[in-house]
């Protein structure tokens, strides 16, 4: 009888160890509770280039994350990346002239669409849009750019 | 000429009555579940010998897989200036591929080899026929309860074995080499996701767990009820185990990945 009862003491140590690995993976190690936290509403906004930009990258304002992107599609008139965005629903005064950008975290980082908000007293609904788009900087065109600048101010120069 | 299409013929009908005798066996043992619920104790006296035997050489090669991640990842990491990415590096390799594979792989060591040693014996020593003698099905009565227990085990064993390695990776990168403990953990949050990455790792468990037990528990209950015969068969479950996990593994991945 004690050796049955010694192995079924073990056994619940077993169990009950791998369930406490299995909770410490979820909420140590990924991060559960910014997952599926309660209500959420969507807005949507056009960009001329989103370059980098991937679904369940961060919506920030004022740097901290209040949303993820759910969801960027081509508009197949305009040809404009349209993104998506959830936004967490205790986030809901935030103003219809705010603008959103598309930033990169440090030098190489992970972009992330930043908002920053206006000054008007409506808010921002499910299904609203931000009109005020500043796309993401392109590294190619801004030293393609720089140096056609460049080849222009020494041909001044020569003449 | 035709010996030559006999020979094909004759290996390939050998090929799927083997295969179909099989997944007969796996059938009956999956209904052979339902004949357990009366009887709990037979399933908690193999999750002893499969699981709690298991555990340790599980959690010290999960410690020693962790803190080698640390000190490679820290290496290569360090030359780009990116070692407070330390965390995601461990985590992610662990939750995974490493956990579930390295897991399966001790495991089919460990516990498959001595399942199906032991069935082996049964059979050689005529204890299956003997249980069928007194009206007992071996299948509900042997079989069913050592596939349920390794099924269940597989998935404690693979979260227990990622957990003690993301703490030993913690140990090298953090107390050994200084990284940033904030760091450490916050950026591992930021980028392990929980449906994507411990969930999938999870199903993976689930996968290698019927796997790797199903083949110890069937290699023993088919094999040659000889000395030879036993070995044999012992051999191959190591080795079809180590075979089928590595394969699945990457079956999986492609599929969790697209």
């Amino acid at each position: 009888m004690s050796t049955t009862r010694a192995i079924e003491i073990s056994v619940g140590i077993f169990v009950a160890a791998g369930i406490a690995a299995l909770l410490i993976l979820a909420v140590n190690v990924s991060n559960v509770s910014t997952f599926h936290s309660g209500s959420q509403y969507t807005v949507k906004a056009n960009f001329d280039n989103i370059s980098g930009l991937k679904e369940r990258s961060a919506v920030t304002i004022a740097g901290v994350t209040v949303g993820r992107v759910k969801l960027i599609e081509v508009d197949p008139v305009t040809f404009e990346a349209v993104v998506h965005m959830n936004i967490e629903g205790k986030y809901n005064e935030i103003p219809v002239d705010s603008s959103a950008g598309i930033y990169t975290a440090g030098l190489l980082g992970e972009k992330y669409v930043g908002i920053e908000p206006g000054g008007a007293p409506d808010f921002l609904k499910e299904n609203s849009e931000i009109r005020l788009t500043q796309s993401s900087i392109v590294l190619e065109k801004l030293i393609s750019q720089f140096l056609f600048n460049q080849s222009n101010s020494d041909d001044k120069k020569e003449k | 000429m035709f010996d030559w299409f006999a020979k094909i013929g004759r290996s390939s009908i050998d090929f799927f009555a083997r295969f179909g005798r099989e997944m007969i066996l796996f059938i009956q043992t999956v209904i052979g579940f339902a004949s357990l619920i009366p009887r709990p104790g037979l399933i908690i006296a193999q999750m002893y010998s499969v699981g709690v035997r298991s555990m340790l050489i599980i959690l010290v090669s999960g410690f020693f897989v962790g803190m080698v991640l640390g000190l490679q990842g820290y290496n290569t990491l360090v030359d780009f200036g990116a070692e407070e990415s330390l965390g995601v590096v461990v985590a992610l390799s662990l939750v995974r591929e490493l956990g579930p594979v390295v897991t399966a792989l001790l495991y089919a060591g460990r516990a498959g080899s001595a399942l199906m040693a032991e069935i082996g014996l049964m059979k050689a020593t005529e204890q299956l026929s003997g249980l069928e003698m007194m009206a007992v099905n071996p299948v509900n009565r042997i079989l069913a309860p050592r596939l349920l227990a390794g099924i269940i085990s597989m998935p404690l064993l693979v979260a227990m074995f990622s957990a003690v390695g993301v703490f030993g990776g913690y140990l090298v990168g953090v107390d050994m080499l200084g990284v940033d403990s904030g760091a450490y953990w916050s950026q591992m949050q930021a980028k392990v996701d929980y449906n994507d990455d411990i969930v999938n790792g999870v199903i993976k468990s689930f996968a290698f767990g019927i796997v790797t037990t199903w083949i110890a528990v069937y290699e023993g209950y088919s094999c040659i009820p000889t000395s030879e015969g036993v070995s044999r068969a012992t051999t191959r479950t190591v080795v079809y185990s180590a075979l089928t996990v590595l394969g699945l593994d990457f079956l999986l991945t492609a599929l969790m990945l697209d």
